[in-house]
């Protein structure tokens, strides 16, 4: 899968299953201040990204996830 | 030192009627009932398929749903109730409310629905797939702690959960923060959102419930001799109180007094009331005491009246206790007949039903009083409104785990 087309799954699961408004959600966003995903949210985040793209992922991966794209490098690493 | 008194300047309700408090007024004067079958969920397998539901309100759609994914559907109402409560007190352009106003809510079983959904998720995909906000949304404090948040509200806070008391509590635990100088407004009421189908099945199973499926509106039957059970209901509604001497500094519209407050427990059965309503006795005679007045000065009193066989005749027989010969002439009425039984959000709706009776001169009926029962034997004001000069009513709450509380509203 093309890192692209991760941020476009990546993209429909916080605007479908978070809420969020589409156009805020770019790789350069930050998941806490332009996203409003605090730490409770996160841990959804990680469920919504393990079943859809059916991977594991620790806890110590997310450490230096802090923005979109970082999340969607890391996913694209894992697939 | 005097205590200081307590105005209300502020009403918000969403409930099974109405989702604003003049809409709600005008239901229940015209006797409407907002009981209906249930849609939330598949009643098939239920022996009760019907409930007062909140209708057409969308939290995804009312809150946006980053937000409103946060809450259960206790928060939601409690929420929404709480914004069309400072509306009404003229305090919407507030950005935060700060230190000096408290929060007091009441529920009965918090976010149950949330409990049951995390259940579920738990039992078909296992622990690592439970919502990580279940914790957050289950938790009866809640709607406290996000209508908080929401408004800016920065001084004490507590939640309630005496059951069906639980509101009324809130309430009169807010009148005394006021009273006694700790804040000078409160932001009180309560939440409850328990048309859920485990929580339906399991009051269905303590034989809590009318089992009228056929006739919805018509199963509310409070002090009737065909009652057979009280009605679920759902809903939130919120009071904004304050000092006396704060509302008038700000100018802000009064809607009368809440003067009285008793609370006491019957330490006697988990759901049972004790014999005669003892408990509850107590709890009017305090309230009528803390409001300076003596029974015979009631002009309305809004009945627990849930429409359960004990209940209604224990309260009966709590009243003729209390009021003696002026038993048979007040004004009674139990507006769960049109509601249904809202829980821990029934004591701060009946408040509202109390302090609008008040300003409208005006007494709700309970409907669908049609067979006398010889142990009811009041004047419950039977099906249709009545107009009356009100100056004082009073609100009793009795809650399972034998909880009394008792308010009483005066005009001026």
């Amino acid at each position: 899968m093309e890192v692209n087309e991760v941020f476009e799954k990546v993209k429909n699961l916080f605007v479908e299953e978070l809420g969020i408004d589409a156009d805020k959600v770019t790789m350069e966003a930050k998941l806490e201040e332009d996203l409003e995903i605090d730490s409770l949210g996160i841990v959804e985040v990680v469920m919504a990204f393990e079943d859809e793209f059916e991977i594991e992922i620790d806890d110590e991966e997310l450490t230096d996830v802090g923005t979109v794209g970082q999340a969607v490098n890391l996913l694209h690493s894992k697939l | 030192m005097s205590k200081r008194r307590v105005v209300i300047t502020g009403l918000g309700t969403i409930n099974p009627l109405a989702n604003n408090v003049s809409d709600s007024w005008d239901s229940l004067i015209n006797g409407v009932s907002g009981i209906d079958s249930i849609t939330a969920f598949d009643t098939s397998e239920l022996p009760v398929t019907f409930a007062g539901e909140v209708k057409n309100f969308d939290a995804n759609e009312y809150m946006g749903k980053q937000h409103a994914r946060k809450l259960d559907r206790s928060g939601h109402l409690s929420i929404y109730a709480t914004e069309e409560a400072l509306k009404d007190a003229g305090l919407d352009n507030e950005e935060r409310l700060g230190p000096n106003v408290g929060i007091v809510f009441g529920t009965g079983i918090g976010g149950i629905g949330a409990t049951e959904d995390a259940v579920r998720t738990f039992d078909e995909r296992g622990p690592s797939r439970v919502n990580p906000l279940a914790i957050t949304q289950l938790m009866p404090n809640s709607s406290t702690g996000q209508v908080a948040i929401k408004f800016g509200i920065e001084g004490p806070s507590l939640t309630i959960t005496t059951a069906c008391a639980a509101s009324a509590n809130a309430v009169g635990e807010a009148k005394n923060m006021i009273e006694n100088g700790i804040v000078d407004m409160v932001v009180t009421g309560g939440t409850e959102s328990g048309t859920t189908s485990m929580t339906i099945a399991a009051f269905a199973q303590i034989r809590a419930l009318s089992t009228k499926n056929d006739s919805p509106q018509k199963a509310c039957k409070p002090f009737d001799k065909d009652r057979d059970g009280f009605v679920m209901g759902e809903g939130s509604t919120v009071l904004i109180m304050e000092s006396e001497e704060s509302a008038k500094s700000r100018g802000a519209e009064i809607y009368g007094y809440v003067s009285g407050y008793g609370s006491t427990t019957d330490a006697y059965h988990i759901t049972a009331p004790a014999e005669g309503g003892a408990g509850a006795v107590k709890a009017m005679e305090n309230a009528l005491k803390d409001a300076g007045i003596s029974a015979s000065d009631v002009d309305y009193i809004n009945a627990h009246g849930t429409s359960t066989p004990a209940n209604d005749k224990n309260e009966t027989d709590a009243i003729k206790t209390v009021l003696g010969e002026k038993a048979y002439e007040v004004a009674i009425s139990s507006t769960k007949s049109m509601t249904g039984h809202l829980l821990g959000g029934g004591g701060a709706f009946e408040s509202m039903v109390s302090i609008l009776s008040i300003k409208h001169s005006k007494v709700a009926p309970t409907i669908n009083l049609n067979t006398p029962d010889e142990e009811c034997d009041l004047n419950y004001t039977p099906n249709n409104a009545v107009d009356l000069e009100i100056n004082i009513a009073m609100s009793n709450s009795f809650g399972f785990g034998g909880h009394n509380a008792v308010l009483v509203f005066k005009k001026s």
